[in-house]
C-alpha cells in the first residue's frame, strides 16, 4: 500500500488542495492545515468555514465563512482578506479568471475582480452553486429551476437554462462546451450549451455531491452511488444513449467523493466508511489507498503532476498518500 | 427507527403569526442558562438580542420535489443551512428554526423526512406554535396560515393571556382545540414557560406519541364531538351497530352544511376513529392510498393501532404523504386492545374515512 502521512485537523474537513507542494486542508472549524512543508495551521474564520476552492494558478485557495468574511490563504499561512459581507454565511464560492473570486449568500451573489472593485448580482430565488466558463468572464448559477449565466463584466441580459427542480452544484465541462449541475433528486442535468439541447442523467440512489472532470473532459465522474458513475462527454451528444462506467463498485458502502487524476485515465474514490481507492477506467484495476475509518471521506485532491493524493474525512482526519516518488 | 443510540441534532420548529410572541420566545430560550447550546436559524435577525455565533438568517426557500406531488414540499435554505452546521457539529446541541409569520409549517417539517442527508443528520423534535391570545380569532378569519400552524403543532402557547378575560380565553383554546385537539396547550404570559415544556419533547417519536399525552386521541374525539353536536355523540359510541345509520347521520348533517350552520370559519377539522384488531395488508393498502390520494388535504395524522394475532401495538404518524410507522411495544394485559386513528385535515370527507378506517377490521 503507498505510504500515507496522516494529519489530525479539529474538525470536518471541507476541502483538500495542493498549493504548489504544500497540502493545505480547510476544516469546517475555521483554520486551514497545512502539510507537506512544515505542519502549521492557520486560523482563517470565526463562526466557521464553509467553503473553499484554489484559485486558478493554483497558489493560494479562496476560503468562505459564517464570519461573512471571503479570504485567500497562501501557502506560508499567509491570510488576505478580500471581501466582507456581515452577518452573511458565505457557503458558496468560485474562483474566476484574471484572480477573480465569486461568491454567494441567499438571493445575492458577489463577484470581487482582481482591482477590488465588487460587482453584484441577483436571483429572485437563492444561488446554490457558481461556476466561472473556462473561457470569458462569464458566471454560472445554478437556481431552482435551473441555471442563470451572467455575464461579468459587459452589460447584456443574462441567459436562463431551464430544468424544473432544485438544481445545486454547477460545473462547466473543461473545454466549456457543456454545463452539468446535481440536482435535489438524485441525479444530474445538464445542457449542451451551442444549442441548450438538455441531458438528463440518473439512476443514483443518493444525493450526487462531488463531481469531478477527468483529464481533457472526457469524462465526468460523480458520487450518490455505491459506485463512482463516470458519464462519457467525448462523443458529439455528450452521455446521451451512453451507458456510463462503474468504478470501484462496492456492495457495503457509498461513495461521497471522487477526484480524477490530473492526467491520466484514473479516479480516487472516497467513501462513506472512510476507504480511498484508485481506480483505472480501461480496466477497473482497484488500489487500496486508505482502509475505512473517522467518518465518510468529504474531500480529495491531486498535486499537479499526479502523484500524491490529499484526503480529508468528515471526522478530521487528512493525510498525504503518495502513490510515486 | 426507533433505537436508543439516536445521535441526531434535535430540531425544534417555532411558527406563530406575527406579533405572536416567538421573538419572545426565542430570546427567552437562548438567555435562560441550561447549558445548551442552540443553532438558531431565522427569517430575519430582527429582534433577537442574543450575541450567537449560530444564529443564522435563511431567507425561505420552498421547493417542490420533482415527483409530481404538489404537497411534497420542502424548505431548500434549510437543506442547505443543515449541511453547513453539520461542518461545526462539534460547536451546538440541537437547532431552533423560527419560521416567517406566514410560513407553512409543512415544508418544514417535511424536510426532515425527504431529504436523505438531513434525515440522517438531524431529526424533527417538535413544531411549536406561539399564538396570540387576542388576536387569534380575527386570525383565524382572516388567513389560512394561522390555522395551518395550530394544525401542525405538537406544543401550542397560548400567549398574552393577561390580555383577555377568562371567558375570551376559554373560547379561545376551544377554538384551537377544534382545529388540533392533541396539541399539548400552554397558556403562558411574556412566554414565561419552563423551558422543557418546549424543547426536547420528541414529539415525531414513535414511541412518544403517547407518552407527551395518553389522553390524546380521547379528546380528540371529544373535540369531533363538540364539531358535530350532540346527535353525533351517540353514534359515535355505538361503533357496533347502526353503520347505516352513522353514514347517513354523517354525510347529511355533518357534511358541508354543517359548516355554515355553526358558523365555523375553521377550514381545517380533525376526526378521530376507534375501531377492533385490524387486517395489517388491507389497512396500509387503505392508508397509503389515502395519503398519496388526500395527500395535500391531510396535516398531520396520528395512530395507535393493534393489528389481529399481532402481540404488539403499532405506532403510525404523518405529514401529508409521508406516513411513518412502527411497532411500539406488547399491548399490556390491563389495555383494551384497539384501533385509535386520528386526522387533522382540511376538506376531509370524515364519514368516508370513517367507513373506510371501519373497512380494514379484520374478519
Amino acid at each position: 500500500m503507498p505510504v500515507t502521512a496522516p494529519l489530525d485537523t479539529d474538525g470536518f474537513v471541507v476541502s483538500a488542495t495542493f498549493l504548489g507542494d504544500v497540502a493545505a486542508f480547510a476544516s469546517g472549524e475555521g483554520s486551514v492545515f497545512f502539510a507537506g512543508g512544515p505542519e502549521t495551521q492557520t486560523p482563517v474564520h470565526k463562526n466557521g468555514l464553509l467553503c473553499a476552492t484554489p484559485s486558478l494558478d493554483g497558489k493560494s485557495l479562496i476560503t468562505g465563512g459564517g464570519d461573512g468574511r471571503i479570504c485567500k490563504v497562501h501557502s506560508d499561512g499567509r491570510v488576505e482578506e478580500l471581501a466582507e459581507q456581515p452577518r452573511k454565511w458565505i457557503d458558496i464560492i468560485a474562483a474566476g479568471p484574471q484572480d477573480s473570486v465569486a461568491y454567494a449568500s441567499g438571493r445575492t451573489a458577489w463577484v470581487r475582480l482582481k482591482s477590488g472593485e465588487i460587482k453584484e448580482f441577483q436571483l429572485p430565488r437563492a444561488f446554490a452553486g457558481l461556476a466561472f466558463a473556462p473561457k470569458g468572464m462569464r458566471l454560472a448559477a445554478s437556481r431552482y429551476d435551473g441555471v442563470t449565466l451572467f455575464w461579468v463584466n459587459a452589460a447584456g441580459d443574462p441567459q436562463e437554462l431551464s430544468w424544473k427542480g432544485a438544481h445545486s452544484l454547477v460545473t462547466y465541462s473543461p473545454e466549456g462546451k457543456y454545463l452539468v449541475t446535481t440536482m435535489q433528486e438524485n441525479a444530474l442535468h445538464g445542457w449542451r450549451l451551442a444549442d441548450s439541447q438538455d441531458m438528463r442523467m440518473t439512476g443514483y440512489p443518493g444525493k450526487v455531491k462531488s463531481v469531478s472532470w477527468s483529464a481533457k473532459g472526457k469524462y465526468l465522474a460523480t458520487s450518490g452511488a455505491q459506485a463512482a458513475i463516470l458519464w462519457p462527454f467525448m462523443g458529439k451528444s455528450g452521455p446521451m444513449g451512453q451507458a456510463p462506467l462503474e468504478l470501484g463498485v462496492r456492495g457495503d458502502s457509498m461513495v461521497t467523493t471522487v477526484c480524477c487524476h490530473p492526467s491520466e485515465e484514473m479516479v480516487a474514490i472516497g467513501y462513506q466508511d472512510g476507504m480511498v481507492m484508485a481506480v483505472r477506467f480501461h480496466d477497473n484495476a482497484e488500489v487500496l489507498l486508505r482502509r475505512p475509518g473517522a467518518g465518510p471521506v468529504s474531500a480529495l485532491a491531486w498535486d499537479k503532476k499526479g502523484n500524491r493524493l490529499a484526503f480529508g474525512t468528515e471526522e478530521g482526519a487528512a493525510g498525504v498518500i503518495t502513490l510515486v516518488d | 427507527m426507533s433505537e436508543a443510540a439516536d445521535s441526531r441534532i434535535p430540531v425544534t420548529v417555532l411558527t406563530g403569526y406575527l406579533g405572536a410572541g416567538k421573538t419572545t420566545l426565542l430570546n427567552r430560550i437562548l438567555s435562560e442558562n441550561h447549558g445548551t447550546r442552540y443553532a438558531v436559524i431565522v427569517n430575519e435577525f430582527g429582534e433577537i438580542g442574543i450575541d450567537n455565533d449560530l444564529l443564522v438568517e435563511s431567507d425561505e426557500e420552498v421547493y417542490e420535489m420533482n415527483n409530481g406531488c404538489i404537497c411534497c414540499t420542502v424548505r431548500g435554505d434549510l437543506i442547505r443551512t443543515v449541511e453547513n452546521l453539520m461542518k461545526r457539529k462539534g460547536a451546538f446541541d440541537a437547532i431552533i428554526v423560527e419560521t416567517t409569520g406566514v410560513a407553512d409549517p409543512a415544508p418544514v417539517a417535511q424536510t426532515f423526512f425527504m431529504d436523505d442527508d438531513v434525515r440522517e443528520a438531524a431529526k424533527l423534535d417538535a413544531v411549536v406554535a406561539v399564538v396570540d391570545a387576542r388576536h387569534v380569532q380575527q386570525r383565524l378569519k382572516d388567513t389560512k396560515e394561522a390555522e395551518d400552524q395550530i394544525a401542525f403543532s405538537d406544543v401550542i402557547l397560548l400567549n398574552k393571556t393577561d390580555l383577555v378575560s377568562a371567558e375570551e380565553l376559554a373560547g379561545v383554546e376551544a377554538a384551537i382545540r377544534k382545529i388540533n385537539p392533541y396539541a399539548k396547550i400552554h397558556h403562558t404570559e411574556r412566554c414565561q414557560i419552563a423551558i422543557s415544556d418546549v424543547l426536547d419533547r420528541g414529539a415525531f417519536e414513535l414511541d412518544r406519541i403517547l407518552d407527551l399525552d395518553p389522553e390524546f386521541l380521547k379528546k380528540a374525539e371529544l373535540a369531533h364531538d363538540h364539531e358535530c353536536g350532540p346527535d353525533c355523540d351517540h353514534d359515535h359510541d355505538h361503533h357496533h351497530h347502526g353503520h347505516d345509520h352513522d353514514h347517513g347521520h354523517a354525510d347529511h348533517e355533518c357534511g358541508p352544511d354543517c359548516d355554515h350552520d355553526h358558523e365555523d370559519t375553521h377550514s381545517v377539522k380533525s376526526y378521530s376513529f376507534t375501531v377492533g384488531d385490524l387486517d395489517p395488508k388491507v389497512f396500509f393498502d387503505w392508508i397509503n392510498q389515502i395519503t398519496q390520494i388526500q395527500g395535500p388535504n391531510i396535516l398531520r395524522m396520528k395512530g395507535i393501532l393493534s393489528f389481529k394475532d399481532d402481540p404488539q401495538r403499532y405506532v403510525v404518524q404523518g405529514i401529508h404523504m409521508i406516513v411513518e410507522g412502527n411497532h411500539q411495544r406488547d399491548w399490556r394485559d390491563d389495555e383494551k386492545r384497539e384501533s385509535r386513528i386520528v386526522f387533522i385535515g382540511r376538506e376531509l370527507d370524515g364519514a368516508a374515512l370513517k367507513t373506510a378506517f371501519e373497512a380494514c377490521v379484520a374478519e
